[in-house]
């Protein structure tokens, strides 16, 4: 029988996941993106199954709630990966500190 | 039976993505595998009642989210065996890091299992005979109405931010002014002559 701890523990292999790919691929920021998009869906993944667990919808409202920032975090991320790109011809994060102004 | 062998199909292929998405050589291949990834959560989802849930992940994540990463992807002419050049640098303090997360997970876990914790009270409790939209709608319109609207008002933030980021004013363009078009009179713009026969007109 599947319980929610089997849900937690995808949820926590997953979010480990988003971590390790982070640290994994720290200069393409384009990578780093798509991991914290994981990171999200399994903070996802916790909360519905937390909601059918305890048969409170909550739970599933505030999924919702994380998945409009998510998008929002997306789109905005994405946007300044494409003005960095214009002004530098690199994604390189490395490059970032000597930004100015 | 089959509940149990869809969880693990799905789980299994959502855990597998999710590790080919940080691990492809191709960023291409990446989006393709986050894709992966958000379905087979949204067939997780489903398995426990969540429909809303799971068809708003397929909408927004596949349709919007990672579509705008291919996008990106596809678009920008980045060099991408170079950002890889640190691969080997980074990864033992990743490893030892996700061991500590993982670790202090499972330990919550154990706590949680334990059963120090008594929720006896429910926030929203599931309504029975009601569709999981339906009772989620009755639930986002009434109680959540404000934080609903705060959502809407992230999203068109985001937007505009966007917009406004990656807009760029080209020189030579010329584009429409409505405000002199609207203020073009005929009397400025049409000159009636009645010229004689046989001489021309001057203008």
């Amino acid at each position: 029988m599947i319980g929610v701890q089997h849900y937690l523990a995808v949820s926590a292999i997953l979010f480990v996941m988003g971590v390790f790919g982070i640290f994994l691929n720290r200069k393409n920021i384009i990578i780093i993106l798509m991991a914290i998009e994981l990171i999200l869906l399994s903070v996802n993944i916790n909360l519905v199954a937390f909601s059918a667990y305890l048969g409170d919808l909550v739970g599933q409202v505030f999924a919702m709630f994380v998945l409009t920032v998510a998008a929002g975090e997306a789109a905005i991320g994405l946007a300044i990966l494409v003005i960095y790109f214009r002004d530098r011809g690199t994604i390189n994060v490395d490059d970032v500190q000597q930004m100015k102004g | 039976m089959i509940q149990t062998l869809a969880f693990y199909l799905f789980a299994i292929l959502v855990v597998a993505s999710g590790a080919l998405t940080i691990l492809s050589r191709n960023p291409v291949h990446s989006v393709l595998w986050l894709i992966m990834a958000f379905f087979n959560a949204a067939g997780l989802m489903v398995l426990v009642g969540a429909e809303f849930i799971a068809m708003l992940l397929v909408i927004v994540y596949v349709g919007a989210v990672a579509v705008l990463f291919l996008f990106v992807v596809m678009m920008l002419d980045i060099d991408f065996a170079e950002l890889r050049s640190g691969f080997a640098r980074y990864w033992p303090f990743g490893v030892a890091l996700v061991l500590v997360l993982g670790s202090e997970m499972v330990i919550a876990g154990g706590a949680w299992e334990a059963g120090g914790l008594q929720l006896a009270r429910r926030a929203a409790p599931t309504p029975a005979g009601m569709s999981n939209i339906q009772a989620l709608g009755a639930l986002i319109y009434s109680r959540y109405l404000y934080v609903f609207e705060g959502a809407g008002l992230v999203l068109l933030v985001a937007m505009i931010g966007a917009i406004v980021l990656t807009h760029r004013a080209r020189g030579g363009v010329r584009g429409q002014k409505v405000a002199r078009q609207n203020q073009r009179r005929p009397q400025d713009a049409i000159k009636l002559v009645d010229p004689a026969v046989g001489q021309g007109v001057s203008l």
